[in-house]
């Protein structure tokens, strides 16, 4: 029996003849999701890695599901090529298959789309051992239901990516920051509820609620010649509206070495545990007027939340009481799903069809 | 024939008026786009509210009797083909737009809603809904979520599944379900079933709901028409363009044959004598497109064009788009029936693809249109065959069945945007290997235990109707829909 398997056909032997429950574990940079639970065993992945094809013309690659996102950035870079969903935590050394799992865009997924936009197949290993496909290589496809896109955010619980093969996009040639304070969340909100009725294309929308003001930063993204032009347009628009304080357009490497850090959750204190809470961005102020002190950001519009939570219990009652669910990334967690789901019923048909003797990861 | 108790319930659901029984109201649902199946079922039933749809699949699941969900029946794949034993549940008159928000960018729909209604609602706030499938004028957005559909621009902003963040649906056996929402980030926690729901052709019940974003109206569109001595030449454009680092909004390319058809039906004054046109579309904000348009010009020059256009205004970028999306149902002035193919191969291939083609072309004697989406790689010959000549459609319907195997070798996929259906069931086990078939059907019978969902489509095997000739649908006769 091997706990670091290096082939698909080991990681079949492994399921089949599981003692017990399996947890998985890709780079380990989401311990609330890859640390097993009591008496489960774990099944690490990074030794299921590499880049398996990467036809740059095709806008594809196929990668084994434990490849590092890093070495993924550094091969499609060599080739002015990226992953516009912004994989997040690339530094502290996610895997493919554990952003798929766990469902971890990053603030750049604004402009096209999150994980589920640009997975086009996958490969996996069920809960009864056997190597199952769905979805294909090619950048368009209906053929069969969409498997790829149902294990984004499957946490383990419903087979073990082994393979999995993406859409990639040309990267903007260069990228400019335009930041502007604001007094509070709700203004800063409806600074971009203004925006969205506009053609300004941006690649990343932040709120940064800090200190009883908040910061909105907007990422634009494309060609070098124009985008000093685009920038200060966007800076205009926020300029003639009411209530936008100051305003600037960042430095370069600023803007590099802001959005890294936000990749990287650099925001967070690093003894809180970060959750992740998609909601609608109407019901944001309710969210925030909720979390006290604890650090958080929007990313995507307000689309997606994210709280460094001190106490874990309070924010699930916090989810519960607004209708919100949310993913536990970082500290230790019982069970890293807060607040309210949905669809569980469902889910739960799907897993008696893809893992009918639990073997895999927690119930759902 | 369907228990009588059935349908003493289904009468105290439904009155007369929108339940139809009599074989003249019934003709009217037999068939959908792909004319070649033909089926009647035993009733048709016109819900207007969401909860006589519910109620109408309770009471199926009760009685096992059969069902299939349709909207306004576009489907090029016999996608919403019904079952003769069962009943059509038309959705065209669920069709209300339950909310829409600008500044969120969302809309909240019922499936009978037609897919161009939601841009129209959306317009006044600058924005609109994404996918175009050719038939977005009369197909629903039920229909597009079903069978995930595609249309000209998908290659910057994707397919159906792409749009839709949440769904409230019946599944076959009567359990109402939400899931997803009016965050961008969709479903965000947990498995992705809006994405799986999405594109199961009505394998596992029917969407009441759909919740989808809005995009904004995009400010700048730079057209550029180029004209080639040979299709390969347009193929390796299309490289050169894709390698020039560029992420057009479409790459379309026309051959010889659609051209002709396109300027005897629409007149789009495309340039004589092509053998072969090229469509390259930049969208986006103005400063950066006309930025790229300056990058791509050059490109295009360089690649052996014969000829250049470049839409001035409004007004000659939708000639140019009115030639393309005509190019169907133009067609059909040409031969009178085709069968259309909807294969995807990975973009490198595609000039390999398409010299293949030709070689079945001539070695079957059928002519061979060829309209694609060149920036997906998503191919749509048009094979040409007169229906009278006995043998003829099945002669046809071989030469698809090649060049659908021709897709799978070269490492691509059977469909790109009108799905399985009925018509390419039979090819799915040389796509997806045993374990894989099985596994997708292990999850439609957890989902719909009874098999009562739109039975006999995606999956090999079960009753199939005969294939018929029955000529082209008579909207796309009259060119007011057409196949992309």
């Amino acid at each position: 029996m091997n706990e670091k398997p290096t082939s698909i056909t080991a990681v079949q032997e492994f399921i089949q003849s599981a003692p017990g429950t399996v947890w998985l574990r890709g780079g380990g940079s989401k311990p609330a999701l890859s640390t097993p639970a009591n008496g489960a065993t774990a099944l690490e992945l990074g030794g299921l890695s590499g880049i398996l094809e990467y036809e740059p013309a095709e806008y594809t690659f196929t990668a084994l599901a434990g490849t590092a996102v890093a070495d993924v950035i550094a091969a499609l870079a060599e080739n002015g090529q990226y992953l516009p969903f912004d994989p997040l935590l690339a530094e502290a050394g996610a895997t493919l298959g554990g952003t798929v799992a766990a469902n971890t865009a990053g603030s750049g997924r604004f402009r096209y789309g999150g994980v589920r936009d640009f997975i086009l197949g996958v490969r996996f290993v069920d809960g009864r051992g056997q190597l199952v496909r769905g979805g294909g290589k090619v950048v368009k496809n209906s053929a069969g239901f969409d498997l790829p896109k149902f294990f984004v955010g499957s946490l383990g619980r419903y087979g073990v990516l082994v393979e999995l093969t993406f859409k990639v996009f040309p990267r903007p040639q260069a990228f400019q920051t335009v930041r502007a304070a604001y007094p509070d969340l709700a203004a800063a909100l409806g600074a971009t509820f203004r925006l969205a009725q506009t053609s300004l294309e941006m690649d990343a929308v932040d709120l940064l609620p800090q200190e009883g003001r908040c910061a909105l930063l907007l990422r634009v993204g494309g060609l070098a010649a124009v985008l000093p032009e685009r920038a200060a347009r966007l800076r205009q628009f926020l300029q003639a509206e009411a209530g936008a304080g100051e305003t600037a357009v960042l430095a370069e490497d600023d803007d590099a070495q802001l959005w890294q850090a936000a990749n990287r959750l650099a925001w967070a204190p690093p003894s809180a545990a970060v959750v992740k809470i998609p909601l609608a961005p109407k019901q944001a102020p309710a969210l925030d007027a909720r979390l006290g002190s604890w650090a958080r950001r929007y990313t995507c519009a307000a689309n997606v939340a994210w709280v460094a939570a001190a106490d874990t219990a309070v924010l699930h009652q916090t989810l519960c009481d607004l209708g919100l669910v949310g993913l536990q990334l970082t500290g230790q967690a019982a069970d890293p799903i807060l607040g309210q789901r949905r669809g569980a019923s469902l889910a739960r048909r799907v897993k008696q069809a893809l893992d009918p003797n639990a073997v895999l990861g927690m119930e759902v | 024939m369907a228990p009588d108790p059935f349908f003493k319930a289904l009468s105290q659901l439904y009155p007369p008026e929108r339940l139809l029984t009599q074989a003249v109201q019934l003709m009217a649902y037999e068939s959908d786009a792909l004319t070649a199946f033909r089926a009647r079922p035993t009733a048709v039933v016109l819900p207007t509210t969401q909860q006589e749809v519910i109620d109408t699949v309770r009471l199926c699941h009760a009685h096992g009797v059969p069902f299939v969900a349709r909207g306004s029946g576009t489907s090029l794949s016999g996608g919403s083909l019904p079952v003769e034993n069962g009943i059509v549940i038309a959705l065209n008159r669920l069709n209300r737009i339950l909310k829409l928000d600008p500044e969120q960018r969302t809309a909240v729909v019922e499936p009978g809603v037609v897919n161009l209604h939601i841009s129209e609602a959306a317009a006044p706030y600058g924005l609109y809904y994404a996918p175009d499938p050719s038939s977005q004028s009369i197909c629903t957005i039920g229909g597009n979520v079903a069978f995930n559909s595609g249309g000209a621009h998908c290659l910057k902003y994707g397919m159906t599944s792409n749009h839709v963040l949440g769904l409230k649906v019946v599944l076959a056996d009567g359990e109402v379900v939400e899931f997803g929402g009016e965050s961008a980030e969709g479903v965000g926690v947990g498995p992705d079933l809006v994405g799986l729901f999405v594109g199961s052709e009505g394998l596992f019940g029917v969407a009441l709901e759909i919740t989808v974003r809005l995009m904004p109206v995009v400010e700048r569109y730079r057209t550029v028409l180029a004209a080639y001595d040979s299709l390969e030449r347009a193929g390796d454009a299309v490289a050169l363009v894709v390698a020039s680092g560029l992420l057009p909004g479409a790459i379309e390319i026309m051959d010889r044959l659609a051209i002709k058809a396109a300027e005897t039906a629409v007149h789009a004054g495309y340039p004589a004598n092509a053998a072969a046109l090229l469509i390259v579309e930049l969208e986006g904000e103005a400063a950066q497109v006309e930025q790229e348009f300056q990058q791509l010009l050059p490109v295009i020059e360089a690649s052996g064009a014969t000829e250049v256009r470049v839409a001035q205004n409004a007004a000659e970028r939708a000639t140019i788009w009115k030639g393309r999306k005509g190019a169907f149902s133009s067609v059909g002035r040409l031969s009178p029936d085709y069968v259309v193919q909807d294969g995807v191969v990975p973009r490198s291939r595609l000039g390999r693809a398409l010299a293949e083609i030709d070689r079945l072309s001539r070695a079957y004697g059928l002519d061979v249109a060829n309209v694609f989406h060149a920036g997906d790689g998503n191919l749509h010959p048009l094979i040409l065959y007169d229906g009278k000549q006995p043998g003829a459609l099945e002669h046809a319907e071989a030469l698809a069945g090649e060049i659908l195997r021709l897709c799978i070798q070269l490492g691509g996929s059977i469909t790109g945007e009108h799905g399985v259906g009925m018509e390419k069931r039979s090819y799915m086990p040389e796509l997806f290997d045993a374990v894989s078939l099985e596994t997708m059907r292990a999850i439609r019978r957890q989902l719909d235990p009874q098999e009562i969902a739109n039975p006999g489509k995606m999956f090999p095997g079960g009753e199939a109707p005969a294939l018929a000739l029955h000529g082209m649908h008579p909207l796309e006769k009259a060119g007011v829909i057409s196949r992309e």
